[in-house]
């Protein structure tokens, strides 16, 4: 235990627990939400495709993550106007989006001159290697989600279980989803240097199936996400210190095994 | 006395593709009004119409001139297949939900968190207020719904094929109840089952690409083939039942 607190002491790792406790809300949160409303491949699409922004950013020598929210907002944006005005199938338009992003991000990487030493962290994530600036922005972010869900969770929650109604009731539905995907391009981006690219989808839905298990609660949801994303997060977070493996992985493969475990249990005990 | 509403000449559908032409109707207070057509005959259409879903193509909804709020005055039950079974939601919530149809001005917190207590306990569901939405039966969903729509004292009520939700032992109950509910409100009630309804509702609209009006409950076979209705009425003694002949 003492080896535990020891490791506080460590500037990287302060850092390192700030960003799993800024994930583990923001990612609780909003994947909540994205696996109540069905949105997660909407999601998956939006997060590849950023990595076109950070190709963008690495050729033009720019802040990747500034090049992930640009293309993240971006295919956000060109999703819902493929499906809406354009009418493509949705779950076509979604897969356009993704792989486009990603083509154009091999495209942009492959032209960029020398070595790119930070690609892995970016497709795979490092927790270990999160900046102040970064902890920074994502303590903005998770301080207008929380209260962007505190102000407004009775609509949020009506629109997400019955849109049709609150379009009948006068809601702005459009201008809330408008705002919630954006706010999903955001804890996407935001996050894609704690698991990354290839990973950030597992941290808006594993903690929330966990969650799933004990809880048919739209509220109760939000929190029990977080909650598990958080234990995930910095256990995982311990795991790949002590057997010095990937941190993204070793989260993902935590999360999982609570995943299962509580399954099991439930299974076996409930 | 002024229809709640009258519709004029409408013509509504989607993607600049109208699914009604030219439909007349008006609805008055204390009306119970059937809706009856085949599938894809523009019933669910008319209700969105009505709803304010779908802006007109043309003719024109007028609203009596007390429902001409932002938030309309009606209550909406929709079909059941249309519902989310697997969304995190309790029974409370979902009955609470429906304060979305009031108008800012009246809300008080307290005021709909007593409302929704009282319909709770009026429609027999209050011991099952934190259960979630997927555990429930089809008569207590439909019962759920109900309070919804009820929630925000609607002056029409309107009802999307709620035969749906239950088998036909629970049937009766239901329009027992709407009967009840009829000597406050309008009552517009879709389904593609005549024989059920038509000894419940007061007046018959048949919608098939337009909308004929019957002013009574009693609808014979001959008038249903001249209204263009594809629906059989086959009669197995004293109850009615009623096939949907295949669309073509």
């Amino acid at each position: 235990m003492s080896n535990l607190i020891e490791l506080f002491a460590y500037d990287f790792f302060v850092k390192a627990f700030l960003a799993a406790v800024f994930a583990s809300i923001s990612c609780g949160i909003i994947g909540g939400y994205i696996v109540s409303r069905r949105i997660v491949f909407v999601s998956g699409g939006i997060t590849h495709a950023s990595f076109g922004g950070i190709g963008l950013a690495f050729l033009l020598g720019f802040n990747p993550l500034l090049g992930a929210v640009l293309f993240a907002v971006m295919s956000a944006l060109g999703i819902q106007f493929f499906t809406k005005v354009a009418h493509v199938r949705e779950d076509s338009s979604i897969a356009i989006w993704w792989s486009l992003g990603m083509a154009l991000g091999i495209i942009f990487v492959f032209l960029t001159p020398g070595y790119t030493p930070n690609l892995m962290s970016y497709l795979f994530g490092n927790i270990l290697t999160v900046t102040i600036s970064e902890l920074v922005w994502m303590f903005i972010l998770n301080v207008v989600i929380i209260l962007f869900f505190a102000f407004y969770f009775r609509k949020i929650l009506y629109i997400a279980f019955d849109e049709e109604f609150a379009r009948a009731a006068g809601l702005p539905v459009a201008l809330f989803n408008y705002l919630t995907i954006t706010l999903i391009a955001l804890t996407v981006v935001l996050n894609i240097r704690v698991v990354g690219i290839i990973l950030i989808l597992s941290l808006l839905t594993i903690p929330q199936a966990t969650a799933n298990l004990f809880t048919k609660d739209f509220r109760k949801m939000l929190v029990l996400s977080s909650v598990f994303a958080f234990i995930g997060t910095i256990s995982g977070l311990f795991f790949s210190y002590y057997l010095d493996i990937p941190s993204g992985a070793a989260i993902i493969f935590t999360l999982v095994i609570i995943f299962a475990l509580l399954r099991l249990y439930k299974h076996f005990f409930k | 006395m002024d229809a709640l509403i009258k519709i004029e000449n409408l013509s509504v559908g989607y993607d600049k593709q109208p699914v009604l032409h030219n439909v007349n109707l008006e609805i008055f207070e204390n009306d119970f009004l059937g809706v009856i057509g085949p599938n894809g005959g523009g019933k669910t259409t008319l209700l969105k119409a009505i709803l304010g879903l779908l802006k007109p193509m043309k003719g024109k909804i007028i609203f009596r001139e007390d429902m001409r709020m932002k938030k309309k005055p009606i209550g909406y039950l929709p079909q059941v297949k249309h519902i989310d079974k697997n969304f995190p939601i309790t029974v409370y919530e979902v009955v609470r939900s429906g304060s979305l149809m009031k108008n800012p001005k009246k809300i008080k917190t307290r005021e709909v968190k007593q409302k929704v207590e009282w319909l709770l306990t009026e429609m027999g569901v209050s011991d099952i207020r934190d259960k979630a939405i997927g555990e429930l039966s089809g008569g207590q969903m439909q019962r759920v719904f109900l309070c919804r729509a009820l929630l925000s004292d609607p002056k029409i009520l309107i009802l999307d094929e709620p035969d749906t939700f239950v088998d036909n032992r629970f049937e009766g109950e239901l329009y027992e109840r709407l009967k009840m509910l009829n000597q406050e409100m309008a009552i517009v009630l879709v389904s593609h089952d005549v024989g059920t309804i038509s000894s419940y509702v007061k007046t018959i609209a048949c919608v098939n690409d337009s909308l004929h009006y019957h002013p009574d409950n009693i609808i014979t076979q001959d008038q249903l083939d001249s209204y263009n209705c594809p629906i059989k009425i086959i009669t197995h003694g004293e109850i009615p039942h009623t096939v949907l002949k295949r669309h073509e």
